[in-house]
This record gives C-alpha cells, structure tokens and sequence, in this order.
C-alpha cells in the first residue's frame, strides 16, 4: 500500500494526515507538540498510520461477503476501543518501568523506600481499571496518555496522600518526570501482536454464538493480513510553525497559509474565502476553484483576536475553554467590549463583574470583539466569495460561529454559505498532504529525513 | 541610501560611492574651519544643485536616520527622543534623527556633523518635515525657509502649481538661501549643475530599464537604494554623480551581457524565479534580513516605489538647465509622495506590466504615512487590474521593534509559495 503524508507542527498540536494515492484520507493522528518537533511529528505520523490500518480494515470488510451477518461498523468501533486499549496498557507498563528507573537513581535515596511501593500499588489500579475506561459509550475527556494516566494515577496518589501514606508533591513529581519519558517514547511494541490482542479482546463482545465459526477464522485472516501489509510512505509535506524545524528537506516544506486553503477547499470544494482563527494566528485567505491560495492576510502585529484571547479570558474566569460558547449563547443583553487587545479585555472584563455586569453577557461582547476583528482581516484579504470556510481551533466554539454568521449576513448578505467541520483542525496537515500527493505524481517526491537517520519508528 | 557597509558588492562603482559619502563627511566635519555654510533638508523635492551652486553643503537627516538603522544604532536613539518626551506614535526617522541629534550628532562614518546653518524644508507633502524642522529650529536656532508644494490632487502638474513654486523660489528661497551663503546665486552655475543632474538621470534610467532583461541585472529595490544614494542626497548635478552612474550603467551592461543576476548579501545570483515589484520602504533595522528572504527564495525586486522617492526620471522628467527655476518646481512638484493614489496606482500597474512581474508586494510601515496611507486600496485595485498577485507585509523604517522577523518570514515564504503554484497551475 502506498501513501502519501502531511504533517502540520502547530504551536499546541502536531497533525498528522495520510492520504493513498487516489488521494483518498486513510488516516489522522494528533498529538501534543511539545518541544520535541521530531517526535511530535513521528507520533501523529504514528496515530495517522494506525488509523490508517483501521481504514483500510474497513474498507477490507466491506468488500468481503462472508462478513453479511456481522455488523462490521460495531466489530470496527470495538475493535479500535480494545486497541486503544491495550496502547494504553502497553504505555502504563513503559510507565512503570521508567518510574522504577528514576527510583533506582541517586537522588530519590531515604525517599525510594516510601515512593516505589505506593507508585507501584497506584499503577497496579490503573492497570486494573483501564479497561472501564474503553468500554461502549464510555466518556473519555481526552485521548492523549498524558491526560488519561495523569487523571487516573492522580486520583489514586490523592487518596494515598489523605490516607497519610505518601507525599503527594513526592509521588506527582515522580510522575511527572516519567510521563515525559513516556510521551517521547516512541511505540515500538508491534502493531500487528496488538492488534491481535485488541481482536480477541473484541471478538466475544461483537460476534455472537450465532456467527459461524468460518466467519470468526475470515474476521481473523483479515486482521491478520491487513495488519502485516506494508504500507510504504512516498512522500511527505510538512507544514506550521515549527516547520523550519522539521526533519523534512526544505523542498518538502509548505506555508500553512496554502496548506490550510488547500485542505479547507478539498473538504468544501465550493470554497472561495477561508477564516481560520488558531490559537496564535488569524488568517484570512481566497483560494481558486483548485483549491490555490490566491490572496491571503495574517494579523501582523498584533496576537489581539486570536484564539488565545478566548483561553486567556477562560482563564480569567476560571473555567474550561469549551464552556465559554455555551456560557456566551445565553446573553440576553447586548454590552460592548471596546479594548481588543488580550490582556486589557481581561481587565476590562474583571471591571465590568465588579459593576455587576453577567458574565455571559460580557462573554458574548468578548465574542464579538474577536470575531469582528477577523472581520476586518477577512476585508483586507478581499472579503468574503461564496461558499466560506470557517476552521481553527475556534470554529468549534458555538458562540464564535453565530457572530460570525451574523457579521457575515451582515456585510456579505445572507445567501453567504458558510462551512464549518469537526475535522477542521486537520485542514492543514490534509492540505500538506494533497501537495505531498501533487509531488508524488510529479516525481519529486520528498522523504522526511528523520526516516532516513533512524528518529523515525 | 548610500550605504556605509558595502560588503554587498566589490563593484567599482560601489567603491567610488563610499569614498564620495566619506569626502562628503570630511567636509561636513571641518565646514566650521573651511567656512563652508551647511543646509539641512530632505530628499523629497531636495534643492541640491541649487545648495551647491551657493557653495553651500547638504546633510540629510533621513538618509543619517537609515543609516542609524542599518548600523543598529537607531533603538538607542529611538529611546533617547521617547525619553525626551516624543511620543511612541512620531515617524521614527524623526525620533532617530532627534536622539541622535542628542548623543553628539556623529556622522554615519563616524564623524561628526556640523550644526545647521538653515533649516531648508523644499517639500511640504508630509506634515512630518515640517514638525521635524521645527524641532531641529529649537534645537540649532537657525533660520528655517520653507517652501510649499501644492499637493497633486487632480494627478497633474498645472502651471499655476509651477509658477507658484518659482515665485517663491525667486522671492523667499533662493533670497533667504544667499542671505546665509553671504553671496548671489551665479545662474549660469546653476545651470550647469542641472545639466550635469541631467546627464546621471540618463544613466540612472538606463540601469532601471536593464531590469526588463531576463534575469534582471539589477535588484530595483534592495539593490536600488545603493543605486539612489548619490542621485537622491548630496551628489547631484555633481562629475562625481555623472562618473559614478556612468561606471554603474556599465556593470549593469556587462552583468546583462553574461546573464548574471543581481549581487545580493550572499554574492552574486542566477537564479531567478520570480520578478517583484515592491511599493514602501525598506526596513533599515533588519535591512539584509530582510533582502536574504527575497533572495534566497530566487525573489527579484524588479522595479519599486521608494527608489523613486527623489525623482521619476523613469516617467521622462529630467532637470533641464534650459528652464532652471521651473525644472526645479517639476521635481518638487513630482516625487512619488506628492501623486494621489490613482496616479501612485497607474504608475504601480505600469511597473508590474513594463517589468512582467510575477507579483507585487507591500511592505507597509508604521512610520509613515506619506507612504502608507490607501495601501489596501493600491493592493486589491493593482490585483484586479493586472490580475497579478499582492502581498502585504507590515514592519517599520527604523524601529526595530516593529520588525517581526519570523511573522514577516512567514508571510514572505507563503506568498512565494503562492506565485509558485499559481506559475505551476499555469504551466500545466
Ligand atoms: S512620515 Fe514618511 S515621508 Fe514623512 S518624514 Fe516620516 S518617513 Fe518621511
């Protein structure tokens, strides 16, 4: 199976987006960027590629007959909830290994004795109950292992601690430094011996007595074959901020201006104007009817109306980013925000509650204060064509699409199309990959170099 | 313009332009003991040969402001002036200036500079000079004389705008001007001074036009301010002038002759892959940064606006000792700053069009609003008119703080990125 790969390095998350020749999306993978580009960009190139697998599973499993009588879209949910599974398990036992390693050091000394037997007890749970976490119609707020594991090992070592039998900062600090470890620890456990793993895991809860046992051997034939078929990266195309530093070669690099105009128009090919609002820029661009950027605007000078204006603000309130736009949905009178710069709407926004403003009604004047600055970069990169993409970070916050979709009737009529897509935060590791493709198919196609010197899985 | 640093090229004339700027300095130093009077002024609409058929010597205090920016001098000065109470928001040539005024007033080439005789203000499109000059007056307690240049409203020079300037040329400039020289202006060594002026413009349009040559000879902009730096400050209507465009007329002729590009921070180029217009200054602060991202890309700069801030010889003006007094109201009257934007427009199309750009691109600076005003509008009218690509990045002229490497980098690489799909689109 051949591929093609983007890789978009943002400033929070890295993407990773896998697409086969035909140009059809295989697979998409995200991952924290932390400082280290190199892993960043292997570990969602590694998420991209296992989901890459499940999509060509699928695709396996529709084309077959013998599978009629399965529910091949539950085997492939519960397929994927057990190998996410047993990726976590494998993780929580690097976990363990890493904390038994920083135990074993100097500097834990007379501390070692009463650290190592609780760590080892906590992790023991955690093993234990993470199978709950993976079951149908389970609620996970986040999938990266940093999250789940933090979450998990902190509830135990909190119960340690109140029980009198750890020092909490002792445990969390141990943590804390393993963690690291494991998160740039790439997954070096095979695939396939997972997979297989996650398929007798999945197998008894999806296949019924019923099912005849050749179906069950076919179910299995076909894992087993499509989690060995190789899968050959042709080419690759890397994009965002920290591009400069990608283990690509120079020619394999791409603005994230073009990435995101490309991705945007291939989702919504009707595309003409693109907005994306990121955590640390607003770009407003055209693209033609092949999906070119032909005119763009950035903010320049200034981070005011970017999406960490709307974290800085969530901050300021204390509550979660994703609870701002519903909190701001239920204004009911209209106030005016008159700085736009972050830091004093902040202060703005502590005057106004101590005046006894609501908070939902100043949230949706902090709304629309960022969203009619991007108004005026849309402007400046020459307005809005019909149909409009909105994407970044901030199109999944309620409240930023309905201004946004109130100032565009206003000023560009209301027959304006607007899109806006779960998926959107892929826009540019896609549009990177589709020029990755344009390369592949004009033969000059790039490697990525950390293939070639081993960093690379 | 003329730059002090001059590792960028081992040209002959490159070598006569510094030792033309360093003699310029040397007199400015000992003008005190020489008894030569000093006039400061600026480029826009500068009185040159006029300055030096009185025997009188120019300093311009932008081009010392560039310099200072180039020579990363100019964040200190900046701060000099904000402390003496110049606000954030001043054009930072001025504050430059001001702040180098109060830290002894040493020259670019490290000597040091003269105070001023007469404030000579002969361009009154931006309100700025004029601001500025009244703050050197408190300063140097020197006479001033000004002269005002109608603004060109309707994008056309009309002879009452002309007779308007000469009246006061001949009864308030050219009279304030001898009072400080302590004699008469000789026409006829005005005339010949403008004939000399004439005969480097020539030259000077003739390396412009070498830019239409595949690959351009010539970086028009980056290049082009080393170009300018006689013609538009102390050197015209000067022999040094005429021989030093002649030599340069001649390099550009023998690069054209080999095919090789212009010769840019990191040597000499061939690579040419895309041809830009540029409308704005440059950034001083970060000036070879910022040429490196044009370069290093295959970038070009083909023709632009600021190296035609003193004087549009490439529209066919020409300072004509036949007519000495008039010529002189034209070239007041015509540097770029002084067209409305139609006009500013027509001339941004002619380029793209007479050049075949493959892009245009703006950098926009906070300082000056002579230049900065209606840019958007120049953007989106120029793409729709030629159907050629914009691109607009932001910085400032000397304040180094408003130059945002990474995010202008950014910019630059995704608009090159953009004309290169765009030609890749076109090839298929
Ligand atoms: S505002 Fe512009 S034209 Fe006026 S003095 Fe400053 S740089 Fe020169």
């Amino acid at each position: 199976m051949k591929c093609v790969v983007g890789i978009d390095l943002g400033s929070t998350t890295t993407k990773a987006v896998l697409l086969d020749e035909r140009g059809s999306v295989l697979g998409q993978g995200i991952t924290n960027s932390r400082s280290n580009y190199a892993v960043a960009s292997s570990v969602a190139r590694d998420e991209a590629l296992t989901a890459a697998r499940f999509t060509m599973l699928e695709r396996a499993f529709e084309s077959d007959q013998r599978m009629g009588s399965v529910e091949t879209q539950t085997l492939l949910e519960r397929l994927a909830a057990c190998f996410r599974l047993e990726v976590y398990l494998a993780q929580l036992e690097q976990l363990g290994r890493v904390m038994e390693l920083l135990l074993a050091g100097d500097q834990y000394g007379r501390h070692r004795s009463e650290t190592e037997a609780p760590a080892r007890d906590i992790l023991a749970e955690c093993i234990r109950d993470a199978p709950q976490l993976f079951v149908p119609g389970a609620r996970r707020k986040s999938d990266f292992f940093r999250d789940l594991a933090g979450a998990a090992f902190m509830a135990g070592a909190e119960r340690r601690a109140r029980e009198g039998q750890v020092v909490f900062e002792r445990i969390v600090a141990l943590f804390d430094r393993a963690i690291f470890d494991v998160e740039t620890w790439l997954m070096n456990v095979e695939f396939a011996t997972l997979l297989s793993r996650a398929l007798d895991r999945a197998l008894p809860d999806v296949i019924t007595d019923s099912v005849r046992s050749d179906v069950r051997d076919e179910i299995k034939a076909i894992v087993d074959r499509v989690a060995t078929v190789p899968i050959e990266e042709c080419s690759y195309v890397g994009t965002g901020y920290g591009r400069q530093t990608l283990p690509f070669p120079k020619e394999a690099v791409r603005s994230e201006i073009l990435c995101h105009g490309r991705g945007a128009h291939r989702v919504f090919p009707g595309t003409r104007s693109v907005l994306d609002i990121g955590g640390q820029d607003t770009k407003a661009l055209q693209v033609d009817d092949s999906g070119m950027v032909t005119a763009f605007q950035m903010n320049d000078r200034c981070a005011a109306g970017c999406g960490r204006y709307l974290g800085y603000i969530a901050d300021e309130l204390n509550i979660g980013l994703h609870e701002l736009g519903p909190l701001a949905l239920q204004s009911t009178k209209v106030v005016k925000i008159n700085s736009t710069c972050t830091v004093f709407a902040g202060a703005e926004l502590r005057e106004r509650l101590s005046l006894g403003q609501r908070r939902e009604d100043i949230l949706a004047a902090l709304h629309r204060s960022i969203l009619t600055r991007a108004m005026s970069l849309i402007a400046r990169s020459g307005g809005i064509r019909n149909e409009f993409t909105f994407t970044g970070g901030v199109c999944k916050n309620p409240m930023a699409t309905k201004v946004l979709g109130e100032l565009v009737a206003e000023h560009y009529g209301s027959d304006i199309v607007i899109h806006t897509h779960p998926d959107s935060i892929y826009m540019g590791a896609l549009g990177a990959a589709l020029f990755a493709l344009d390369d592949l198919q004009a033969g000059r196609a790039r490697l990525m170099l950390a293939q070639e010197k081993g960093i690379a899985s | 313009m003329a730059i002090a640093a001059t590792d960028v090229s081992k040209d002959r004339s490159q070598a006569r332009q510094k030792r033309m700027i360093a003699d310029h300095f040397d007199k400015l130093e000992h003008a005190k003991e020489t008894g030569k009077k000093v006039v400061y002024t600026f480029v826009p609409g500068n009185l040159t040969e006029l300055i030096d058929a009185l025997g009188m010597l120019p300093v311009l205090p932008e081009i010392n402001a560039l310099q200072s920016g180039m020579r990363k001098k100019s964040a200190e000065y900046i701060a000099e002036a904000e402390k003496a109470g110049h606000s954030e928001d001043v054009c930072t040539y001025v504050k430059c200036d001001i702040g180098m005024l109060k830290s002894g007033n040493v020259s670019p080439t490290g000597t040091r500079l003269p105070p001023p005789d007469l404030l000579l203000l002969s361009y009154t499109g931006c309100f700025t000079f004029m601001k500025w000059f009244e703050l050197l007056k408190q300063e140097y307690n020197c006479p001033v004389v000004m002269l005002h240049v109608p603004y060109q409203a309707d994008g056309m020079i009309t002879d009452e705008m002309r007779r308007y300037i000469v009246d006061q040329l001949e009864q308030v400039v050219i009279p304030a001007m001898e009072q400080v020289a302590g004699k008469k202006l000789d026409m006829q060594e005005l005339e010949k001074r403008l004939a000399l002026s004439a005969k480097a413009e020539d030259d000077l349009v003739a390396v412009w036009e070498s830019a239409r040559h595949r690959p351009s000879p010539i970086d028009g902009y980056f290049g082009g301010v080393y170009y300018i730096g006689p013609i538009f400050s102390a050197f015209r209507g000067t022999e040094d002038a005429v021989h030093y465009y002649r030599e340069l007329r001649e390099e550009v002729t023998a690069r054209m002759a080999t095919g090789e590009g212009p010769t840019t921070p990191d040597g000499p180029t061939t690579n040419e892959k895309f041809r830009i217009v540029v409308e704005g200054p440059p950034n001083w602060t970060h000036f070879y940064d910022f040429w490196r991202m044009f370069s290093r890309e295959g970038a070009t700069v083909v023709a632009s606006t600021y190296t035609r801030v003193g004087g549009l010889y490439d529209l066919g003006f020409r300072h004509d000792s036949r007519r000495p007094l008039e010529t002189l109201a034209d070239y007041c009257l015509g540097c770029y700053t002084n067209m409305n934007l139609p006009s500013r427009i027509d001339l941004i199309e002619q380029y793209i069009k007479r050049y075949d750009a493959d892009g245009f691109l703006i950098n926009s600076v906070k300082s000056c609003n002579s230049f900065s005003v209606g840019q958007l509008l120049v953007l989106r009218e120029l793409e729709k008119r030629t159907g050629v690509p914009g691109g607009f990045v932001e910085s400032d002229l000397v304040d180094p703080r408003y130059f945002g490497k990474a995010n202008i980098d950014n910019r630059l690489q995704s608009y090159f990125q953009m004309l290169e799909g765009k030609k890749r689109k076109g090839a298929q």
